[in-house]
């Protein structure tokens, strides 16, 4: 586990059904002041009716959530101070300009005059809106709606930020724009990022949490999965004389992926920081046993590979 | 005041699009319509009177109610804004009670633009501006006790054409109830039920320039039922 002391957002046994469907079956989590924490899971893990609790616009069947110590059900009114929100999708009154959701939003926060001003062009800097500024939203690119979206989430200076989702349907361009915006973010706001994009919360969180069939799966921080890298390997040979080159350089078999492909045997193997004398060391034993060396090349931390995992061992769908 | 703020958003929606431009020109259209051209009926009583003019009212506002009303709930469920709308630091009751002023505000206006036929009339003779007064304050009420019905349906559904649909088809009810009263075999207690539940029969005497708080009450409690009934739609979460 990977929760913080000082606890911002606090969940406990939180269940939740629609008809007979279980969209969260007794979720626990503690989100610490100032983390970034990224709920992952495939579609229909229950990660967005989490955050719809969270939020106050759906009640948990039961179970508890709090913001900052306000419960979001009993004192939602509290909690909407205190956070700002994008839902999934960003629904926007698409005839509106810009500047007005702006406005609406401050207003509707009890900003008005100076104040009211002095926040939007607050956020209209923090997420570049200035060239949209009088645009009516119909006329947005999606990007800059879903800017607008993080914009009149930021407006009311919010101590936890949830965002559903978003980079949901934006071009490569515009993901890593949204992800630097969010990425800005760091550390001067709680915030929980979902998605099922894995490199997406690999970039910006720093702690991650996985859900699948309303249960947590996982709960990591992104520091001790980069220490958890992963080694492709693939040697001319049988399964078990790659199982005795690893063992003889020290390295943890993670998964046999193809044993019969031509006499040659992949796999996926645990290299912590990918340590050089781990692929020497592989190299140097597959010479020894008179095996050919096909492949040795770095995967990246094992993120992907564990969610792949649970979701497969818990019969999700990816 | 924080349900200005929602009041405000939802009077400013109409007329950022066509839509409420249409529906205060069809409102004003079809009043000055029935009015001064169908039946003849104005030119040939000879009278400076608005006494037909608001004879009308009960069913234009059966047909345009519905038809302000019908976004305010279906389109925001439609849309999903509802979850946005939701999230800010309004109470359902607080956004319920806002919405509502705000198409009332629209309907105002629309009546506002009818106060034309007053005008021509007292350019045409000698108008007693007293009975018009209070015949356009009871309007108001009506239209306010239609409107919370119409806000209230359109919470039941993510269509608006059914919303209108549905508020057209209740706001008759509430306006031909009366007719009950006139059937053979209906009990008298169900007879004077229908009287006092018909909204067209307590516009009667302030069609006729006489405010009746008795009337205005009944007007208040319809939109005080309405829109408790359309709070607690919402609360349900039924489309959540």
């Amino acid at each position: 586990m990977a929760e913080q002391s000082k606890a911002v957002v606090q969940v406990k046994g939180l269940h939740k059904s629609y008809g007979d469907v279980h969209a969260l079956r007794g979720l626990d989590l503690e989100v610490g002041a100032g983390q970034m924490l990224g709920f992952l899971g495939p579609n229909g893990a229950g990660k967005t009716t989490a955050i719809k609790i969270i939020s106050g616009f759906i009640a948990a069947d039961s179970g508890s959530a709090s913001i900052c110590g306000f419960d979001c059900e009993s004192q939602s009114l509290d909690v909407k101070q205190v956070l700002g929100y994008l839902p999934e999708n960003n629904p926007l009154y698409l005839e509106m300009r810009v500047v007005d959701a702006l406005g609406f939003i401050a207003a509707a926060h009890g900003l008005s005059g100076v104040q009211r001003k002095d926040a939007i062009d607050r956020v209209v800097e923090q997420t570049q809106l200035q060239e949209v500024y009088w645009r009516q939203l119909r006329y947005c690119s999606k990007g800059f709606r879903q800017r607008v979206g993080l914009a009149q989430a930021l407006l009311n200076d919010p101590q936890v930020l949830l965002l559903d989702e978003p980079t949901n349907g934006l071009d490569p361009l515009q993901v890593v724009e949204m992800r630097k915006l969010i990425s800005g973010l760091r550390a001067s706001k709680t915030v929980m990022i979902t998605s099922h994009v894995l490199s997406e919360i690999e970039a910006v969180a720093d702690r991650v949490v996985v859900l699948n069939h309303g249960v947590k799966v996982m709960d990591k921080n992104i520091s001790d999965l980069a220490d958890e890298q992963l080694l492709a390997v693939e040697f001319c040979c049988t399964e078990d004389k790659l199982r005795e080159i690893c063992q003889q350089a020290h390295a943890t078999v993670e998964q046999i992926v193809e044993a019969s492909k031509a006499g040659r045997c992949q796999a996926l193997v645990k290299a912590n920081n990918l340590a050089p004398e781990l692929v020497a060391n592989l190299a140097k034993a597959a010479v020894a046993l008179n095996v050919d060396v096909a492949m040795l090349s770095p995967r990246g931390h094992s993120l992907e590979h564990e969610f792949r995992k649970i979701c497969h061992d818990n019969g999700g769908k990816e | 005041m924080r349900l200005l703020v929602i009041a405000r958003r939802e009077f400013f929606a109409y007329f950022e699009s066509i839509i409420g431009y249409v529906v205060v020109a069809l409102f004003s259209a079809l009043a000055a319509a029935l009015f001064f051209l169908v039946g003849d009926v104005f030119f040939s009583y000879n009278q400076a009177s608005l006494r037909h003019f608001f004879a009308n009212m009960p069913m234009l506002i059966a047909v345009i109610a519905p038809a302000i009303a019908m976004r305010v709930w279906a389109e925001e469920l439609r849309s999903g804004t509802v979850e946005r709308l939701m999230t800010l630091p309004f109470s359902i009751g607080q956004l319920v009670v806002g919405k509502f002023l705000g198409v009332w505000a629209v309907f105002a206006v629309a009546l506002g633009c009818t106060l034309l036929a007053p005008i021509t009339v007292e350019m045409l003779g000698d108008l007693d501006w007293g009975p018009v007064i209070a015949a356009y304050v009871g309007t108001l009420f009506m239209a306010g006790a239609g409107l919370a019905i119409c806000c209230f349906l359109s919470a039941t559904t993510t269509n608006q054409i059914v919303a209108w649909m549905f508020g057209a088809c209740v706001l008759l009810v509430f306006n031909l109830i009366h007719l009950l009263a006139t059937a053979v075999f209906v009990p008298r207690w169900l007879a004077e039920l229908s009287l006092n539940l018909d909204m067209s029969q307590h516009f009667n005497a302030m069609s006729r320039g006489v405010i009746d708080l008795s009337s205005i009450g009944f007007y208040i409690g319809v939109m005080v039922v309405a829109l408790v009934a359309n709070t607690l739609v919402l609360s349900s979460g039924r489309f959540r």
